[in-house]
């Protein structure tokens, strides 16, 4: 499958300029990873809105509150490691407790931080923020969907994670779909099985159907770009006379989108589910993030398998 | 804002009122419930004289952007606080006796969507500095000539956070900020002397370029002065390092690791409320 490929991060950070352009209390708060998390482009545009807040992110969440309470709409940015993890508790305390209106932007997310290795590979971020009341949120699936999700975002009141990838992935949206929170996507019809996937997996499981469809095997592609609120009903109706689910995403099974689609499965009940994750593990370097995807089973491949083992 | 014509009457107003804070605080907590007496009453003061002297923050304005803002830190010391806002109409007097109660309103730490009056949510240490921040930059942004008012511990000093704060602060020239140090040198286990003791506490806001005053934080004469300095502080945000005594007010308690956050027993409870009156009864 050859597909056009474009920058999320990039994409992103052209999407926060226009949308500073609209509305003028958009401001960004950024911990000296500007160039990484492309808020760089905002200060460019809007050096009196941005403000660098110096290698400090507790500070940086924390003020986040404050300048909402002012009225104002900050966005955040950090690697998503740092913004969630060296932030946690102001997240929780100062943010998604009095549900401020603050956007925190956790970029370089996953592995697609490949060289820098596991201190800065986020592999939690989504368990970490999918844990505290008041909290949305988002993995864009390509350039086209971030965007929408950043229109989206800044009218929503309330906190929101939006994690975005380091890399250039395929684009699978067009430029005028539609996207809303808590809306789940098919990205493939099929009738023997389900996968659920968002960010890059979701490139990897259409992968994956396009295979197993040559070989007989009918599979559903859905991208779950909200993981939270999860739409519950929606991945229910897209169960609806499988044989088998799959849910696949670049962060530890545990707490992320696996663990939010195996609560509706497990409430609802009757149809076996597996994984495709990571595994009780943290990443490592590499020479580059194929590699380490594939190091990680993060693959058409591995989708391929586990699908064949509920044959 | 206040109605007194002469600075005399103005302190003795304010050192009463200091004292109605700390009555309240005493009926909050009440009998045999555990609560932060010691970290409230060396702040009554000081809460005192920004309530009914320097904030000007009313019911009618509390929705408005346009007004002073006060920042409590260090949440566990929050009592003091509902004082000052009971006071001032933002709740009936009946929800005093229902402070930390699933039916009241008065949370055991400052909660905005709890409590009318409260500006943000703290308690969890360290992290009111960096809220003041962000209000302080919002209205610097729009423009609005008022300041943020934040109450820290000394014991929360501690916290990395505050620094990273306090830099930022000085950085953005926040001229806005008026951060005070509730100095009274104990936290919840004992003695920071003994403990964990964090000296120099001016010295260490100034080397980050804030503007330092430090005052006797019980005499309200030199909290009235040190707030209107601070109004004329520019292009430098502005500390008060208050030295206080934990438990102020309250013969027993003062200066006594044992009341961070103690139940008053019946006996207790009388005497320190004997102890408020006889000091009422000077100022009224």
């Amino acid at each position: 499958m050859d597909m056009a490929k474009a920058s999320i991060r990039k994409a992103y950070g052209e999407a926060l300029v226009q949308m500073g352009e609209r509305d003028k209390n958009l401001v960004v708060l950024e911990a000296d990873l500007g160039k990484s998390t492309m808020s760089y482009m905002f200060e460019k545009r809007f050096p009196e809105r941005f403000f660098e807040m110096g290698i400090a992110e507790q500070n940086m969440a924390a003020t986040a509150a404050g300048l909402s309470l002012g009225g104002k709409i900050p966005f955040i940015h950090s690697f998503a490691m740092f913004v969630t993890g060296r932030s946690c508790e102001q997240i929780r305390q100062s943010i998604c407790l009095p549900n401020l209106n603050v956007k925190i932007c956790g970029s370089s997310s996953g592995l697609s931080d490949f060289g820098d290795g596991s201190t800065h590979q986020a592999l939690e971020d989504i368990a970490l923020m999918r844990a505290f009341p008041n909290m949305t949120i988002l993995v864009p699936v390509d350039a086209n969907q971030v965007v929408k999700m950043v229109e989206t975002i800044v009218t929503y009141k309330g906190p929101v994670y939006l994690r975005i990838n380091r890399s250039e992935l395929p684009v699978l949206t067009g430029k005028d779909d539609n996207f809303q929170i808590g809306k789940t996507y098919v990205m493939r019809e099929g009738t023997d099985f389900v996968v659920f996937a968002n960010g890059i997996m979701v490139g990897q499981a259409l992968e994956a159907a396009g295979i197993l469809d040559s070989q007989g095997i009918s599979v559903c592609v859905v991208n779950v770009p909200t993981v939270k609120p999860l739409n519950g009903e929606e991945i229910f109706l897209h169960t609806h006379g499988k044989k088998g689910v799959v849910v696949t995403e670049e962060h530890n099974a545990i707490g992320g989108l696996c663990s939010a689609v195996a609560d509706v499965l497990a409430y609802r009940g009757g149809i076996p589910m597996r994984t495709v994750a990571i595994n009780e593990n943290f990443g490592t370097s590499a020479e580059n993030y194929e590699v380490l995807l594939q190091y990680f089973d993060l693959t058409a491949e591995n989708i391929i398998k586990v699908i064949k083992s509920f044959v | 804002m206040d109605p007194h014509t002469n600075r005399d009457s103005l302190m003795l107003y304010l050192k009463h009122q200091g004292n109605i804070v700390r009555k309240r605080i005493v009926e909050m907590l009440g009998i045999d419930h555990a609560g932060h007496l010691g970290g409230s009453c060396s702040i009554a003061d000081i809460v005192a004289c920004l309530y009914f002297y320097k904030l000007g923050i009313t019911p009618n304005n509390f929705n408005s952007n346009n007004r002073n803002r006060f920042i409590m830190s260090k949440g566990h010391s929050v009592l003091a606080q509902y004082a000052a806002l009971g006071e001032l109409g933002f709740f009936p007097e009946e929800e005093y006796k229902k402070t930390k109660t699933l039916n009241g309103k008065l949370q055991g730490h400052p909660d905005m969507r709890k409590t009318p009056g409260i500006e943000a949510n703290t308690g969890s240490l360290g992290q009111g500095l960096s809220i003041a921040c962000g209000l302080a930059i919002s209205m610097k942004l729009d423009a609005i000539s008022h300041k943020v008012y934040v109450v820290m511990g000394d014991g929360e000093l501690g916290e990395g956070e505050i620094w990273e704060a306090a830099m930022a602060a000085s950085y953005y020239k926040l001229d806005n900020i008026v951060g005070i140090v509730d100095k009274n040198g104990l936290t919840s286990t004992g003695f920071m002397k003994e403990r964990f003791d964090i000296p120099n506490i001016d010295d260490k806001f100034k080397s980050f370029g804030w503007t330092v005053l430090e005052i006797d934080g019980h005499d309200i004469s030199q909290i009235v002065d040190a707030l209107d300095k601070a109004d004329l502080v520019s292009g430098a945000p502005c500390a008060i390092i208050a030295n206080t005594i934990k438990g102020k007010g309250i013969s027993f308690a003062e200066s006594n690791p044992s009341f961070h956050n103690a139940a008053l027993n019946q006996e207790m409870y009388f005497q320190a409320m004997q102890d408020i009156d006889l000091l009422l009864k000077e100022t009224r």
